[in-house]
């Protein structure tokens, strides 16, 4: 069964992002650990975390792909979930540090031995233990996801009404999250990082080898939106997008079909987060703005939204540029230029770049298709009458 | 458990002092009606006369104030949402063409068939012969079929029309609810498509809204003219055509 699945969803474009993807996650951490510093092949470490934390920015934008550009669900919150499973790596990493905190306190993070907390809140509980930390990275946003859209899809709330709910219950986390009395560290975030699996996550190895696992993310999460995107319940939530009461009347129940796009959309956003929390060194509740979940929005719209490619190119190709302008001159200007890219786009690529792209190919393509075929018939292959349905 | 003792009537569709208001305007007022099953029945009547109104009351998309629904003489329409209604066996055609555009004629009749429609059955879906035989009747039957690989949005207005109906034949229901099928088709195509809904009457019990008079008399069935609401006349296409009132009001003199 699963190997119809598979063959399914590769189609050539999918192969060889595939491809791409897993020969970056290959050749990059190989090229930064094995050349000798300073050669011109060679990725230096910050770049290796700064494309890295790119990589995880496009599972987000993958994530959010899947449900708007396929089921018309426009999330302004995802951002949200990105940030919880980036917090529950984080609570792990901090449970890693042990006694080399400032403090030296065994149990205890920094953070609570200066708010002169005496025992270990219970929300922490497990979280010295990676396996239970990989497993929140999942749960927590997906949990949120699916209590969150159970009420919101069974009550058809949809639209701009579904997007500003989103968005108030990014900022409700982000107040939450700033709190110094809510237990995760209020204002600074977690940080301060030291072990990751026993590695340090300073040590070239480490992130070298948190590139790779990020692009392996994205090949399966890129996988899993294939698998869904080209089965049978692909084209229901596309009918969703399309036509939502020609699709009731049809006898789906739409809120299931939301509910589960959208709680697997947050669970992959969960691990985006977990990826990212590492490479990076730091989570806090700046991560929880509204405007990062809006950004990520615009990646998809640029990349092309209900293409999956584009939106994983999209967050890569505004990233950088985001990256380029702020370190330059032009920082103070970026915010402009985003929202300018984002009308533009808007205007002129109402389909993005992999949508525009494949809009004149595709015509091009079957031109070439239907040229290959006349002169099959020119040679007496075809019978008479397929002239006509050609037309 | 004897199905037959439980029925409160032997009519497939049983509409009985129905009401229902919005913001104070009565749309539909005692409206009382019922299909027998096998019947087609043609709805005619003027712009605001609760056509529409009533057939989204059947589908669950309006809930009424008061009055009875009865589908297939047990069950009560009123207390179910559309979706388990459309499982129960009814289908709806919109009076706009509502076709899923960016989708083939296929995909579209694949996405009708009454088939599993869990998440987890569409998901693991597979195609099978059973079901693509059943969509090239389908398309067959609504002569779609050299258009299958088309995008239903590139079609023309008359085809989404047929592609519309087609889909309710592949959702196979026990009623289907017409919503005027042949508004901005040609005579040539009005006239297929009351053959079509005749072939289709064979099997299915059928009610159409229609204002084509032509196309209604072509149907040749039993005529329900609704005014404000509530039922004005009953009866063959003669007998309505020539009631005083349905002239005054919607015929015109």
């Amino acid at each position: 069964m699963s190997a119809h699945i598979l063959t399914r969803s590769l189609d050539r474009a999918a192969t060889a992002f595939i491809l791409i993807v897993a020969a970056v996650g290959i050749l990059v951490p190989l090229s930064n650990l094995l050349l000798p510093q300073g050669s011109f092949l060679q990725v230096p470490t910050y770049l290796v975390a700064l494309w890295g934390k790119y990589v995880c920015y496009a599972i987000l934008a993958l994530s959010i792909d899947l449900i708007w550009g396929y089921c018309g669900i426009l999330s302004l919150g995802h951002g949200a979930f990105f940030a919880l499973g980036g917090y529950a790596m984080g609570m792990y990493l901090m449970r890693q540090i042990g006694s080399r905190g400032v403090y030296g306190n065994p149990i205890l993070p920094d953070f609570m031995v200066f708010l002169n907390w005496d025992k270990l809140p219970w929300y922490w509980y497990g979280f010295d233990m990676f396996p239970f930390a990989a497993l929140m990275v999942l749960v927590v946003p997906g949990l949120l996801a699916f209590c969150f859209g159970w009420l919101a899809f069974r009550s058809r709330v949809t639209g701009v009404y579904l997007s500003i709910i989103t968005q108030a219950m990014t900022y409700a986390l982000l107040l939450a999250f700033f709190r110094n009395d809510f237990g995760f560290g209020g204002n600074n975030g977690l940080t301060d990082f030291k072990d990751i699996l026993g590695f340090n996550v300073q040590a070239d190895g480490t992130r070298a080898a948190l590139f790779a696992l990020s692009c392996l993310a994205l090949i399966i999460g890129f996988l899993i939106c294939r698998a869904i995107v080209t089965s049978k319940l692909g084209k229901v939530l596309i009918a969703v997008r399309d036509a939502e009461s020609r699709t009731r009347f049809l006898g789906y129940r739409v809120e299931s079909y939301k509910l589960f796009v959208f709680t697997l959309s947050a669970c992959m956003a969960g691990v985006a987060g977990a990826l990212y929390v590492p490479q990076v060194g730091i989570i806090n509740p700046s991560e929880f703005a509204p405007g990062n979940s809006i950004e990520a929005v615009i990646w998809v719209a640029v990349g092309g939204r209900g293409t999956l490619v584009g939106a994983a190119l999209g967050a890569v190709v505004v990233n950088y540029a985001k990256t380029f302008f702020t370190s330059g001159p032009l920082a103070p200007y970026w915010l402009f230029m985003l929202g300018a890219l984002f009308i533009l786009v808007t205007l002129l690529l109402p389909k993005g770049i992999v949508g525009t792209f494949n809009s004149w190919w595709e015509p091009w393509r079957a031109q070439r298709v239907a040229a290959v075929e006349s002169a099959a018939r020119e040679d007496g292959i075809s019978e008479p009458n397929s002239a006509e349905q050609a037309q | 458990m004897n199905v037959m003792d439980t029925r409160a009537t032997s009519a497939m569709l049983y509409l009985d002092g129905v009401h229902v208001s919005f913001d104070g305007f009565h749309a539909i007022n005692n409206l009382s009606l019922a299909l027998e099953p096998g019947e087609m029945r043609a709805i005619i009547g003027p712009n605001g006369a609760g056509k529409t109104t009533m057939m989204d009351i059947i589908t669950g998309k309006t809930k009424p104030d008061e009055g009875t629904v009865l589908f297939d003489g047990v069950t009560d329409l009123t207390r179910l949402d559309e979706t388990r209604i459309a499982e129960l066996g009814i289908g709806r055609k919109f009076q706009k063409p509502t076709v899923f555009e960016s989708q083939t004629v296929q995909d579209n009749l694949l996405l009708a068939l009454n088939v599993d429609h869990s998440v987890r059955g569409t998901l693991f879906w597979r195609e099978s012969r059973a079901e693509t035989e059943r969509i090239q009747k389908v398309l067959e039957t609504i002569r779609l079929t050299d258009a299958r690989n088309r995008l239903a949005g590139s079609l023309s207005h008359g085809q989404k029309q047929w592609l519309e109906i087609g889909m309710l034949l592949a959702q196979d229901p026990k009623l289907l609810l017409v919503d005027e099928p042949v508004a901005g088709m040609t005579d040539v195509e009005t006239h297929q498509t009351a053959e079509l809904l005749k072939e289709i009457n064979k099997d299915h019990t059928i009610m159409v809204v229609e204002h084509d008079m032509t196309f209604v008399r072509e149907l040749g069935v039993k005529v329900t003219c609704l005014h404000e609401g509530t039922v004005l006349a009953e009866g063959s296409i003669d007998q309505v055509s020539s009631n005083e009132r349905v002239v005054e009001v919607y015929l015109g003199r």
